[in-house]
């Protein structure tokens, strides 16, 4: 496994980011929960927030967010549960079931037709 | 479509449903191979970090005392409707990853078992862990060399015949397409309303 900045740095560095904490609200974001800013960045915030904002003036998935800011899909959610809180971005749910449940039919024949069409 | 050499082509404005499939497979099978092969941005690369208590970081002190495992992992996109969006997540099959499976991966319409024959065994645990995790998948074989036959692999790895087993070519586009078209169509299968699903 290849070793990415992250790992080296890894405690001291999240844990300036979070601010110690250690857990997002695990439901309030999926991995693929879109992302929407609502609004510009302002003077004083925290770099990791202005980077989201302007990450998500269009919708940007959780895992993208965590690519481009490269930092673990958790560490992102805790990010994330402080710019909600503050209303300052919207999510945007995936609607397939998270465990229970299954996919509609009409769902999955979408989902078809438009990969047949890619 | 959106150019598929820009990391940051954005989705489009009215992006508002996203869905996930996972390709799984053994190193250098060619996951991100077939991930980008597909996707309309080039595949991206993140890592989920867990410690022994679970997600996240404690205090800075105990983490140092603790096992941080740190599984990284590709995805790409594909754009299907105005709203919907498909992300596909290159996964590695080892035994840690299956520990961040639910943090990361419940909720996905199902999986590609990526195959190479000339390392099968790398593919009993994922399979095994797919069962367990009731979720759908169908196994593609990579042809690197000739190999065994599809009826082989299937005698390998124990596939039952519900299970689709396919050739493909993670290079191509439309190979990653035919694949991912299989799967859609073992979903409805899987996934009818009028019967439980196997087990």
């Amino acid at each position: 496994m290849r070793q990415r900045p992250v790992d080296d740095e890894a405690p001291d560095r999240l844990y300036m980011i979070t601010g110690g904490r250690t857990h997002a609200d695990e439901s309030a974001f999926d991995t693929v929960s879109l992302i929407v800013g609502e609004c510009e960045p302002t003077p004083g915030m925290q770099s990791e927030h202005v980077k989201i904002l302007r990450l998500t003036r269009r919708p940007m998935a959780v895992v993208e967010l965590s690519a481009q800011l490269r930092l673990p899909v958790s560490v992102v959610k805790i990010l994330l549960c402080d710019l909600l809180d503050t209303g300052r971005i919207t999510v945007r749910h995936p609607s397939a079931p998270r465990s229970a449940g299954r996919p509609s039919p009409e769902l999955l024949k979408e989902v078809l037709v438009a990969l047949q069409n890619i | 479509m959106p150019s598929r050499t820009s990391e940051r082509a954005p989705l489009r404005a009215t992006a508002a449903d996203a869905l996930k499939i996972v390709v799984v497979g053994g190193f250098g099978v060619g996951k991100t191979t077939m991930v980008g092969a597909v996707s309309e941005i080039r595949p991206l690369s993140t890592e989920e970090v867990m410690t022994e208590a679970g997600v996240g970081i404690d205090d800075t002190r105990r983490v140092r005392g603790k096992t941080t495992t740190t599984v990284a992992f590709d995805f790409g996109r594909i754009t299907l409707t105005e709203s919907k969006v498909l992300y596909l997540f290159g996964a590695p099959g080892q035994q840690r990853f299956w520990y961040v499976w639910d943090q990361l991966f419940s909720g996905s319409l199902g999986a590609i078992v990526l195959v190479d024959t000339r390392r099968l065994q790398d593919s009993w645990y994922s399979i095994d862990r797919l069962e367990h995790h009731r979720m759908p998948f169908v196994v593609a074989v990579n042809r690197f060399t000739r190999g065994p036959c599809l009826d082989a692999v299937r005698d390998a790895l124990s596939l039952p015949p519900s299970v689709p087993l396919v050739d493909c070519d993670a290079r191509l586009r439309h190979s990653g397409k035919d694949v991912l078209v299989t799967l859609l169509r073992h979903l409805t299968t899987w996934y009818a309303p009028a019967q439980e699903p196997p087990s």
